[in-house]
């Protein structure tokens, strides 16, 4: 099976106007969580690792749209987007960001483990390419149930090369899985190009090898993810098995907050600000089906919402000494 | 009560399980056997050494499921299915494979209860074949049991007989928590007593498989048996050896190890895992921490060499703690 051409992206014509709206909102706020971050990340408060999902929002929007809670989706250490995506609470998310008691995971997992189990978020993953099996997995138990449910595993262009990926992807295809394999290629693997790192150079026709339909779509182009996504899940909710998207998209920041990216001409990110915006190319389609002060309103909205976030994250609680011990076992 | 060897009390335990609840499912490779090819039997195997044999024939395809030879995908599916409602056995065959899929084990099925806050359950149960004693060379020979040990967040179980074999691993199918059941090698062909019925075994209560008064060995696995022997051959010698069986290295019965020793005052440790950092170790640190005052004699560690396993029959016999070995050291702790 070689990589198939993208489905003809209908447009913004296919969805109704309150359904362009909430993809927008929720694009809006991916945007305005992750700037935010960037500036707290400055003050030192931010613990640990933070990697930001800025100018990849339209990948994890245009594919969790097709998503309900009951279904899967397992992600990777730049896995913000795909949990405001999925619907997690970013209040809670902020917190778990700030290591504090009210966090997702209690400040136990922070931004590289961030789940939410009743949304189907089954936790960033800070092992690079962790989430395909853990997702084939999650497939599983919606076959095995008969729920109609999917999974989705998220995996980036560096996680492409990882070898449980494609045991992941064999396994989807031999059991026929309901599962979307989505490769986000944002260009880098940490500080080393995916045009060097991966020797196919397509994501996609890897894919397709293990006998999957496979597509590379533009990863800005919220449309086109959308297409390309809703046929790959009904598909796999039709009982037809898994397939492959490889969305093609430029990270704005770092591998993690504080690379100094060096590995990137100096006018790459600026271009891709200018040209790429995910956000402005939806802006600039569902004009005339979305008026502009709304969607002025909701990026407004987004950046009040994000802003009392880091407020409670900020005055919340760190976790009690006690919880050290707690919940390594449910019993032990 | 019925006899049965460990191979079918193990085989007992899964069958009862898969009849008592739909969610669970046995995932791995060669599970069955006979998928695909030219043709022939249609439940070929039934697991390279026969233990899941029958289970395809009665429970099909969607739930005794074949797979490639694909450890990652089988032990990260299994815990990715656990995450999300079922309770799956996963078979690694070969315990040593789980250097090709510890990251499945070990960063993802471990972890995902702490991290996440306590909101996970992760059910499942890795099983495989271990230990040496069959010249199956230096990657399919090993006992890795402290390895998992190690990590927060797994359960280790360790049978020596087939009536633990089975009520313990019903207790692992069961049990919310991810559990790794490490099957020796050696024992699937013993025979003992085994009831028809379902039962369990509580994690973390060792079995005291012979009372003494003198010298205390910790055993484990196929080095029971051998424990047992030592303890009734010097018996006649007017020497009393109490055999302690923990079953399970975690949780470990810590309480009854050190309640043996406060008895006895000496200490034998008997592990096939490892010359370092193995079970006798943790188990000698314990002693030496919290029971240092009832010993009379230095521990006595009973482990192989720092070696990989040896191929060749006379050198893997060297390798694995015999029962000459086990005598002499109970000689030596009598002796101090």
């Amino acid at each position: 099976m070689s990589a198939q051409p993208a489905p003809r992206a209908p447009g913004p014509d296919a969805l109704a106007p309150p359904l362009l709206a909430r993809a927008y909102r929720r694009m809006a706020l991916i945007r305005a969580f992750e700037e935010r971050l960037h500036v707290e990340n400055t003050t030192g408060d931010v613990p640990g690792f933070v990697h930001l999902y800025a100018g990849q929002e339209a990948i994890a929007v245009g594919v969790c749209e097709h998503l309900g809670d009951s279904d899967y989706l397992g992600s990777t250490h730049r896995g913000h987007g795909h949990c405001i995506a999925k619907g997690c609470d970013v209040v809670a998310m902020m917190c778990e960001i700030f290591g504090r008691a009210p966090g997702l995971c209690g400040g136990k997992g922070g931004s590289m483990h961030i789940a939410d189990l009743s949304k189907g978020m089954l936790g960033a993953n800070a092992i690079v390419g962790g989430a395909a099996p853990l997702a084939i997995g999650a497939a599983l138990t919606h076959k095995t149930k008969g729920s109609g449910g999917v999974a989705v595993a998220f995996t980036g262009d560096g996680g492409s090369n990882q070898g449980m990926v494609f045991e992941a992807m064999n396994m989807a295809v031999v059991l026929a899985l309901p599962v979307l394999f989505v490769f986000e290629n944002n260009g880098y693997g940490e500080g080393t190009g995916a045009d060097y790192a991966v020797g196919s150079r397509s994501i996609a026709e890897r894919a397709a090898g293990f006998g999957m339909p496979s597509v590379q779509v533009d990863g800005t182009d919220f449309f086109a993810v959308h297409a390309a996504a809703g046929e790959a899940v009904a598909r796999a909710r039709a009982g037809l098995g898994p397939s492959a998207i490889e969305a093609k998209a430029l990270r704005w920041y770092g591998h993690y907050e504080g690379d100094p990216m060096n590995y990137r001409a100096p006018d790459e990110v600026a271009r891709a600000r200018a040209e790429r915006d995910p956000l402005a190319l939806f802006r600039a389609r569902v004009a005339g089906r979305v008026p502009a002060d709304e969607l002025a309103g909701i990026d407004a909205q987004a950046l009040a919402e994000v802003d009392a976030a880091v407020r409670t994250a900020r005055a919340a609680p760190f976790p009690e000494p006690t919880a050290l011990e707690r919940d390594v076992y449910v019993a032990y | 009560m019925p006899k049965r060897s460990m191979r079918a009390a193990i085989n007992d335990a899964i069958r009862l399980e898969m009849e008592r609840d739909p969610n669970v499912v046995l995932i791995g490779e060669d599970v069955r056997g006979g998928a695909g090819g030219t043709g022939g039997e249609v439940e070929a195997y039934g697991g390279v050494m026969g233990v899941t044999k029958g289970l395809w024939t009665k429970f099909g395809s969607a739930r005794v499921i074949d797979t490639p030879i694909t450890e990652s995908a089988i032990v990260g599916m299994a815990a990715g299915a656990a995450m999300t409602g079922l309770r799956p056995i996963a078979e690694l065959m070969f315990m040593d494979f789980f250097g090709v899929c510890y990251d499945m084990l070990y960063n993802q099925a471990a972890k995902f209860r702490y991290m996440f806050g306590g909101h996970a359950r992760t059910p499942l149960v890795v099983r495989g074949m271990m230990g040496a004693g069959f010249s199956a060379a230096a990657q399919h020979s090993q006992a890795p049991y402290n390895v998992f040990t190690a990590v927060a967040g797994l359960k280790v179980v360790v049978p020596s007989n087939p009536y633990d074999a089975k009520g313990l691993l019903i207790t692992a199918i069961r049990d919310d928590d991810p559990v790794v059941f490490c099957e020796h090698k050696l024992l699937y062909g013993l025979s003992g007593e085994v009831p028809d019925e379902a039962y369990t075994i509580p994690f973390g209560e060792a079995n005291y498989t012979r009372e003494g008064e003198d010298v205390t060995i910790v055993a484990l696995a196929a080095m029971v048996p051998r424990a047992n022997a030592v303890a009734d051959k010097l018996r006649k010698e007017g020497i009393s050896v109490e055999v302690v069986d923990p079953r399970t290295t975690s949780p470990l019965d810590e309480e009854g190890i050190l309640e043996s020793v406060e008895h006895t005052g000496r200490l034998v440790v008997v592990d096939e895992s490892a010359a370092r950092a193995g079970i006798a170790h943790d188990i000698a640190a314990l002693v030496a921490s919290q029971g240092f005052h009832s010993l009379k004699a230095p521990i006595q560690l009973v482990t192989p060499p720092h070696t990989p396993i040896p191929f060749s029959p006379a050198l893997e016999k060297a390798w694995l703690p015999d029962e000459a070995r086990i005598e002499a050291a109970v000689r030596t702790a009598m002796a101090a």
